[in-house]
């Protein structure tokens, strides 16, 4: 998987052809898929280990709030760049639900940090180099991504949150994370939300621990991130 | 188990996707071997029946109580769009094909998901009558799509209050409690959806969020105010989210309270729903 992922992103050229073939949103996701459904946990330790840079979210409830901020604070990132620089091929509606959903993500970042407050872990550096912020197919793929990734993140550690409060709002955080990605999916393609990259065959939403959670979001962090403690 | 649909449907727009990535491709054949193939296929279903082994009949009553909540409030919706689908003239096709057809399959699936996990617990559908009318308010539910959206968006935005009430009393059964979200989820997607829909139908200014200023209730339908109410808070937990540093107006109350979506208690929601949607009977 660590190979895999550095033809990632050593091989933008190959990467950049087939998205002209296959439209973004499909290889996102299937970036996405792939390292969701990879068997190969021991490789993801590599992506970024060794960086004595890589910053742990730490353990307990904490470590999850913490990990949390880290998802929040790359979205919240990646919605002000996009709201920044928006390409000329955006409607105004969408214009409009990009901008919403920046200030949802940038209330999370802002909550989770207040909440953590001296236990927060420090800002993270995005790397966006991947992104194509003038083309709206790059910038809808993306944040589709993104937003299934927060919605399998935040689903998938859930019942490891031991504090209620805690508890309740990551459930209330996360049905906002899946409207974003309901109706980023279906700018993309009309029709898709609920597709079988999101929702199993019950009819749940997909699932993913922290591993395979944060071996995604560095693909996007300058600032690796690690959770050390949530080994699933 | 979803990275096969992926390289399959990559694979039939791009033939070539095999030279591209040929280290990947024969990494995730080598995945693919028979053996994976059927416990990867097998893994949906088994799920369902693993909750029913890990906890069977020794599923604590609390938990047992939760899920039998869920499964009532799923069956109404199962039955509303079931109905809404079969009925002809009602839903327009491309929004049938769309949306509705797959939130009616999502819908049944949540049914069959909870009666397995309940096995033998499992309250029968037969227990209930629903009204779909809601006792006449909604007269025109099964005639007039404006209605059957407005009906939808109630539900759905109901139906993830719901859940959301439910999560601390499933601490005890993990697994089920990330089930439990993890439905939460998909019922959210649908409202974003249904929400989406209305909108483009009747241009009421509905954003797939709740938007709550004045009151918790953004839809306009005054009835379901209930469903709604609460949705208007800004305080989580110890912190206000209109008093936190800004970006754009992400401390407004209308960012606020659309950035956070409001649990529901049980007792509430089925105040709202049982007499008018859904009548018990016996």
């Amino acid at each position: 998987m660590k190979t895999e992922t550095n033809n990632l992103s050593n091989a933008n050229m190959a990467r950049r052809a087939f998205l002209r073939y296959a439209g973004a949103s499909t290889a996102v996701a299937g970036i996405v898929a792939m390292q969701a459904c990879s068997k190969d946990n021991s490789a993801y330790e590599d992506v970024g280990g060794g960086d004595s840079a890589t910053i742990d979210v730490g353990s307990g409830d904490p470590g999850i709030l913490n990990y949390a901020y880290a998802l929040e604070q790359l979205e919240a990132a990646f919605y002000i760049q996009v709201v920044n620089s928006f390409s000329a091929d955006f409607t105004t509606e969408e214009k409009l639900l990009l901008t919403d959903i920046r200030d949802h993500e940038v209330a999370h970042r802002e909550f989770f940090k207040a909440a953590l407050g001296s236990g927060a872990i420090k800002g993270l550096t995005p790397d966006f180099s991947k992104i194509d912020f003038s083309s709206r197919t790059s910038v809808l793929a993306t944040a589709k991504a993104f937003e299934d990734l927060g919605v399998t993140a935040y689903d998938g550690v859930a019942s490891k949150i031991q504090n209620n409060d805690y508890l309740v709002i990551a459930g209330k955080i996360v049905s906002v994370e899946a409207r974003h990605a309901a109706v980023i999916s279906n700018l993309i393609t009309p029709g898709s939300f609920v597709d079988s990259d999101q929702v199993d065959s019950n009819g749940l939403n997909i699932t993913m621990g922290p591993t395979k959670v944060v071996a995604t979001a560095n693909l996007f962090l300058k600032t690796k991130i690690s959770a050390k403690s949530f080994n699933f | 188990m979803n990275l096969f649909d992926v390289i399959e449907n990559i694979e039939k727009i791009d033939p070539e996707l095999g030279d591209r990535i040929n280290p990947r491709r024969s990494a995730i054949r080598n995945m693919a071997s028979f053996g994976s193939k059927v416990a990867v296929a097998a893994l949906p279903f088994a799920f369902g029946s693993l909750l029913k082994k890990a906890y069977g009949q020794t599923l604590p009553s609390g938990v047992v109580e939760v899920l039998n909540y869920a499964l009532t409030l799923e069956y109404l919706e199962a039955e509303f769009y079931n109905q809404g689908v079969a009925k002809a003239n009602l839903i327009p096709t491309a929004d049938k094909t769309n949306y509705f057809a797959k939130i009616a399959r999502d819908e049944n699936n949540h049914v069959t998901f909870l009666q397995t996990a309940l096995g033998s617990s499992a309250t029968p559908k037969s227990a209930f009558t629903f009204d779909l009318t809601a006792n006449g308010t909604f007269s025109d539910v099964l005639t007039n799509y404006d209605t059957f959206l407005k009906v939808s968006v109630a539900f759905e935005d109901t139906g993830v209050r719901a859940y959301k009430g439910q999560v601390t009393a499933l601490k005890s059964a993990p697994d089920i409690l990330t089930a439990a979200v993890s439905i939460h989820a998909v019922e959210a997607r649908h409202a974003a959806i249904v929400r989406y829909v209305l909108n483009k139908k009747l241009n009421l200014g509905l954003k797939p969020w709740i938007v709550s200023n004045t009151k918790g209730n953004d839809t306009g339908i005054a009835v379901v105010d209930g469903n709604y109410a609460g949705e208007d808070n800004v305080m989580q937990g110890p912190v206000d989210i209109t008093k936190l540093p800004a970006t754009g107006t992400s401390a407004s109350k209308t960012s606020a309270t659309a950035a956070f979506d409001e649990p529901l208690t049980k007792d509430a929601t089925l105040a709202l729903l049982v007499g008018s949607f859904i009548k018990l009977n016996g």
